[in-house]
């Protein structure tokens, strides 16, 4: 991944609460946790010298459970939350030595956000809400109305826009918050738990618009979860918390075949991978021609390993051809390799 | 000595005492009182004018204009037909003018109250600093007596509607700036998080998000005002108030029951009407947050 590409760095980032923070910083740098900070020093270490890099025109995931710091993370990004040491560069500016003006200025132009108990504004109908950003900014009457039912268009709530929050379900609500985001255009658009109070099939829904609307778009999302499917259904990077200390970021596949540590393991042990490995990251790249002749079956690069196994039991076979876009043999799969990529 | 008897200041240290602060503020009143009195002078004139318009408006109409207000308000036919009667019978026994006389003050001293109560609630919901000194100033101004006060007022600006008035509001002042400061306090912190996320800056923000997120708990402060200048018309009538508190204040000290009871009914009536249309009002602008689609 070259430099240019990265949108936003966070550097040696750490985060305390509590009466006294900056006095706590020495044992913070000397390793002492979470844990023992709390026990011994009654303050919150919310982050841990936290290093990421999160890249332009992708959907980066953090992830982690509740207490790891993911929240508070990604509120350093617009400065929500000051740092306590660290820094936060988002296009190689630094967000914390903003002055106030500068940053309203880069709150309402550069980010976006969207909340996880959506956070609309309850007296405002749901075309006022989604102009909202835009009208904190000072944008003309034309030109707001435009946008915003443009935006309301686009999450699917055409007809709806005299209607207030209240009446409408929570993943309507959640549309509105995505709409009032998506209006102000900004390039990074940072979402706390977006989906994680809606019902199942809701939030399948909305991570579908997301994906969707993201291939025209191509912003620099940062997608905080809790949720470890759907931030392998959306994620084009995950980054791993635990404890306010960054455990791991790699690629879906990185995470799930190659995990840094015994919590990753453990916290990818039960996804059912065989929907999110695809082909190309199992296959045995030495083609062999005599597993090829055992009545073996063609499969892209880029099917999940569902599909292949999928076709395999139909064709009744345990072998599989993976061929590459211009339909040229690239490697070879077999059901030994598919039982050990599931069953990791 | 016994432990029964408290070991106090003695009889003339004690009227030295008395003596010397009431000298200290006759002097006051002496230096500053004309000064004062200017100060109020156009506060003076408006609420003559606001007396002379209502007592000057022919009744019909008068009648219609409330009813009007009453139905913008409320939007219910019941509460305007009672308007309409309440009137009407008012008319009839002879306390029109003296109503008109308690209309004007009270609607001045709600405006004046109002105009000054907001912003002292704002800025101490903005500030907690603001509301450890603005809360025990208010404390006192809700429990302190009205006869004290209406003293040092009474002899800096003499008896008449200007020293009625600093009393009323002195009274009903508090709960809309207690209100207003609860109500911007209250506002949910998630939509307040989102409004700064948006890069809202503090006056975008009040007006916004807070100013009309706490608009129901203000409009309770207004319903409270007015209520309790309802409450003070008998006593600011002693200090030379004209208008219903005034036959009372004669009932009381000359045993007329039924004029007592006439012109305290003509009281209530006035506000039960107030409390209604304003409490529809209120429950009317807050519709939003019970999802009903009949917008």
């Amino acid at each position: 991944m070259s430099e240019s590409n990265v949108k936003i760095h966070i550097n040696n980032l750490t985060k305390i609460f509590g009466a006294s923070p900056s006095s706590m910083l020495p044992l913070v740098e000397q390793g002492i946790g979470k844990g023992k900070l709390l026990e011994e020093h009654d303050h919150v270490l919310a982050l841990d010298r936290v290093n990421m890099q999160l890249n332009a025109h992708s959907i980066e995931v953090i992830m982690g459970l509740s207490g790891s710091g993911k929240s508070t993370l990604v509120r350093h990004i617009n400065r929500l939350i000051a740092p306590t040491s660290g820094s936060v560069l988002v296009d190689g500016e630094d967000v914390c030595a903003m002055s106030d003006k500068t940053l309203r200025d880069f709150r309402q132009r550069k980010t976006a956000m969207v909340f996880q108990n959506f956070a609309l504004l309850p007296h405002r109908t749901v075309i006022d809400n989604i102009a909202f950003g835009l009208e904190v900014r000072g944008v003309g009457r034309t030109q707001l109305n435009e946008k915003s039912y443009f935006w309301l268009d686009k999450v699917g709530l055409a007809g709806l826009d005299r209607h207030y929050p209240a009446q409408l379900s929570g993943g309507m609500q959640q549309r509105v918050g995505l709409a009032r985001a998506l209006a102000c255009d900004a390039d990074i658009l940072m979402m706390d738990e977006a989906f994680s109070a809606l019902d199942p099939l809701i939030r399948s829904d909305m991570q579908d618009i997301l994906l969707e609307l993201q291939k025209d778009l191509r912003k620099t999302i940062v997608f905080i979860t809790h949720d470890l499917d759907e931030a392998l259904k959306i994620g084009d990077r995950i980054a791993i918390l635990n404890q306010g200390r960054l455990v791991q970021q790699g690629s879906t596949e990185d995470i799930l075949l190659r995990p840094a540590d015994g919590y990753v393991r453990r916290f990818v042990a039960d996804v059912n991978r065989t929907g999110v490995l695809r082909a190309r990251s199992i296959m045995a790249l030495k083609w062999q021609q005599e597993k090829a002749q055992n009545n073996a079956v063609v499969v892209q690069e880029d099917d999940t390993l569902r599909k292949v196994l999928h076709m395999m039991l139909k064709a009744d076979s345990f072998n599989a051809v993976v061929t590459d876009e211009a339909g040229k043999a690239v490697g070879h799969i077999d059901a030994d390799m598919v039982a050990q990529a599931v069953n990791y | 000595m016994s432990w029964s008897e408290f070991p106090s200041m003695s009889k003339s240290e004690l009227r030295g005492l008395r003596k010397s602060i009431d000298q200290g503020f006759r002097e006051f009143a002496a230096e500053y009182g004309e000064s004062l009195e200017k100060f109020f002078d156009p506060l003076l004139s408006f609420l003559i004018f606001s007396e002379r318009l209502l007592l000057s408006t022919p009744w019909p109409l008068m009648i219609a204009i409330c009813a009007s207000i009453a139905f913008v308000g409320s939007r219910s036919w019941k509460i305007v037909i009672g308007v309409v009667v309440a009137f009407l019978v008012i008319g009839y026994l002879g306390m029109w003018a003296d109503t008109m006389r308690t209309l004007s003050i009270i609607t001045v001293c709600t405006a004046v109250a109002v105009a000054i109560g907001i912003p002292i609630g704002i800025l101490m919901a903005k500030s907690d600093r603001t509301q450890t000194v603005v809360s025990p100033v208010l404390d006192v101004m809700q429990t302190m007596p009205s006869f004290v006060y209406l003293i040092p007022v009474v002899m800096l600006l003499g008896i008449g509607k200007v020293a009625g008035m600093l009393a009323v509001i002195v009274y009903a002042l508090p709960p809309i700036v207690r209100l207003t400061n609860l109500g911007i306090r209250e506002v949910d912190s998630d939509v307040i998080e989102a409004a700064d996320a948006y890069g809202t800056n503090s006056w975008q923000k009040l007006t916004k998000v807070q100013l009309p997120l706490a608009l129901p708990a203000i409009f309770a402060g207004v319903n409270q005002t007015i209520m309790l200048s309802l409450s003070m018309v008998v006593i600011a009538s002693m200090i030379g108030v004209k208008g219903l508190g005034q036959p009372v204040l004669k009932a009381i000290q000359n045993q007329y029951f039924a004029i007592g009871l006439l012109n305290g009914f003509a009281i209530v009536a006035l506000a039960i009407i107030f409390d209604r249309v304003s409490q529809r009002y209120g429950m009317r602008i807050q519709r939003h947050r019970q999802g009903k689609s009949d917008v």
